[in-house]
């Protein structure tokens, strides 16, 4: 078992000195590993990063995101994918190679208003992040009730190996697609979704606090078990 | 001037608020106040209440101002017409545009804005009730609601001022010695990296009284950061918190 050592940080804290690398929001100064963010450090042998408590959606390639069709061009779609750039649909990552904009009507395939959910295909900040629906599951999301949640707190809601949220689906019986820019669809019977929607707001309240996973599954009146090797959740850096 | 001036310090070095020459106001400091800002913080510092409000980092508008390389950083800094006892004008004064370029400069070189590019970010500084050293509190709130706001940052930017009344120098003026005294230096740094990046100065001071006010606006700022860090921490640390701890879950209006 890898030591991992975790530690409340504010920007511009120090978070260890020595010979470590700089991981993600790690400044090195000198000797000294400096956070840039609010949030928990963490030092796993020699790599030091920061797990943000807040902030905006920064895309990331091969990222999953949630999506709204604002605006149809001659040759894409743009879309709000909740963050300080839009995502850009191509024409051609949908009609194919032989796209053109003359022969291809856009508006049949998606409309303003529509949900997608898609991949970061590219993004390097010069230019808005480019998106792409080929992949299972990518596309359309004909419907379902959408939350949005802090994109940091994404991680959270997945939880390890993806067992928080298929936990709240499969007690729930819905369909929850989870972008990482934090907008999150779930779509099922209305109970179900009503009880989705309730443990996913209590993630966002709780994202910091311990012992999550036994307090999603009471508010979802589930039989409590451990999670498996849950131990490296921020739950055991021993806040309050 | 000729005017006989009210003393501002009695024999016992006490000032007119029954302060100790080294003394700070009383200063509280709180972190998410405002919902629906990205980062958002309340100072009250003496007789202050500013609130600071962070939005961004998001779309640019108007489009052609956009930085290629870097977020535009839009500060405003706004005293509410009942912020004083006179009523005041909401239009931006002369005062109110310069103090918004200081704020925006004193708080740049904290930013990572080159993480950001083509995008804005804008902090509001609204002066709720004003007393002295008004942009020092404004600069030190801005700092807490940027943290708060998730944007990449060097340091925190803690402000504090000195100043000289009755030819001695002072910590933190308050509002009447602000007027009536024969100098101020308002003054903001990081306290990590030890970096100036505010230095105003009005009045006279010599050489070695400048020095002195320096030092003393150091230690001063200590204090505050000492402050700014708990109010940061206890935001995001201490388990719920008071009424601020609901945060950001919201159904999309369309939903």
């Amino acid at each position: 078992m890898v030591e991992i050592t975790r530690k409340q940080v504010i920007p511009g804290d120090v978070i260890v000195t020595g010979d470590y690398r700089p991981g993600m929001f790690v400044q090195r100064r000198g000797n000294d590993m400096v956070a840039l963010r609010i949030g928990l450090a963490e030092i796993i042998r020699n790599d030091v990063k920061v797990i943000p408590l807040s902030g905006a959606y920064i895309p990331r390639t091969e990222d999953m995101v949630v999506g709204k069709v604002v605006n149809v061009t001659g040759y894409g779609w743009e879309a709000d994918i909740n963050s300080c750039f839009v995502g850009y649909l191509p024409g051609q990552f949908v009609f194919g190679r032989d796209f053109s904009p003359s022969t291809h009507d856009l508006t049949t395939r998606f409309t303003v208003g529509d949900l997608l959910l898609a991949k970061i295909e590219a993004f390097d900040r010069t230019r808005d992040p480019q998106l792409s629906i080929r992949g299972p599951g990518l596309g359309k999301i004909p419907q379902g009730e959408i939350v949005k949640i802090t994109p940091m707190k994404v991680p959270r809601l997945i939880g390890r190996k993806g067992y928080m949220i298929n936990m709240i689906a499969e007690l729930t019986s819905c369909e929850i697609k989870v972008g990482q820019n934090g907008v999150i669809v779930v779509d099922g019977t209305p109970e179900g979704v009503q009880k989705a929607v309730r443990a996913i707001q209590l993630i966002e309240q709780e994202a910091h606090m311990a012992d999550l996973t036994t307090k999603v599954q009471q508010l979802l009146g589930a039989p409590i078990g451990a999670p498996p090797t849950e131990a490296a959740g921020p739950e055991n850096s021993g806040e309050q | 001037m000729t005017e006989e001036k009210r003393k501002l310090m009695d024999e016992n070095g006490i000032r007119t608020d029954g302060r100790r020459w080294d003394e700070l106001r009383p200063l509280k400091m709180e972190v998410g106040v405002v919902r629906n800002a990205d980062g958002s913080a309340l100072i009250e510092w003496g007789k202050n209440k500013i609130i600071a409000a962070v939005y961004g980092p998001k779309e640019m508008h108007p489009k052609h101002l956009e930085l290629a390389d870097r977020a535009f950083l839009k500060c405003r800094y706004h005293m509410a017409p009942f912020s004083v006892d006179e009523r005041k004008n909401p239009a931006p004064s002369r005062r109110e545009i310069e103090i918004s370029k200081v704020i925006r400069e004193a708080l740049q070189p904290a930013l990572f804005l080159e993480d950001y590019p083509r995008t804005a970010i804008q902090v509001y500084v609204e002066v709720l009730q004003s007393d002295g050293g008004s942009r020092v509190a404004g600069i030190t709130a801005s700092a807490l609601a940027l943290a708060d706001a998730g944007i990449n940052m060097r340091d925190l930017v803690v402000g504090c001022a000195v100043g000289k009344v009755d030819g001695k120098i002072v910590l933190d003026l308050n509002d009447t010695e602000d007027k009536e005294g024969s100098g101020d230096l308002p003054y903001a740094f990081m306290p990590n990296l030890n970096q100036v990046t505010l230095l105003q100065m009005d009045g006279l001071f010599t050489l070695d009284e400048f020095k002195q006010a320096l030092d003393l606006a150091k230690v001063g700022g200590m204090k505050v950061y000492k402050l700014q860090r708990e109010a940061l921490l206890k935001r995001y640390f201490s388990g719920g918190g008071p009424e601020t701890s609901t945060s950001t879950t919201e159904m999309m209006e369309e939903a």
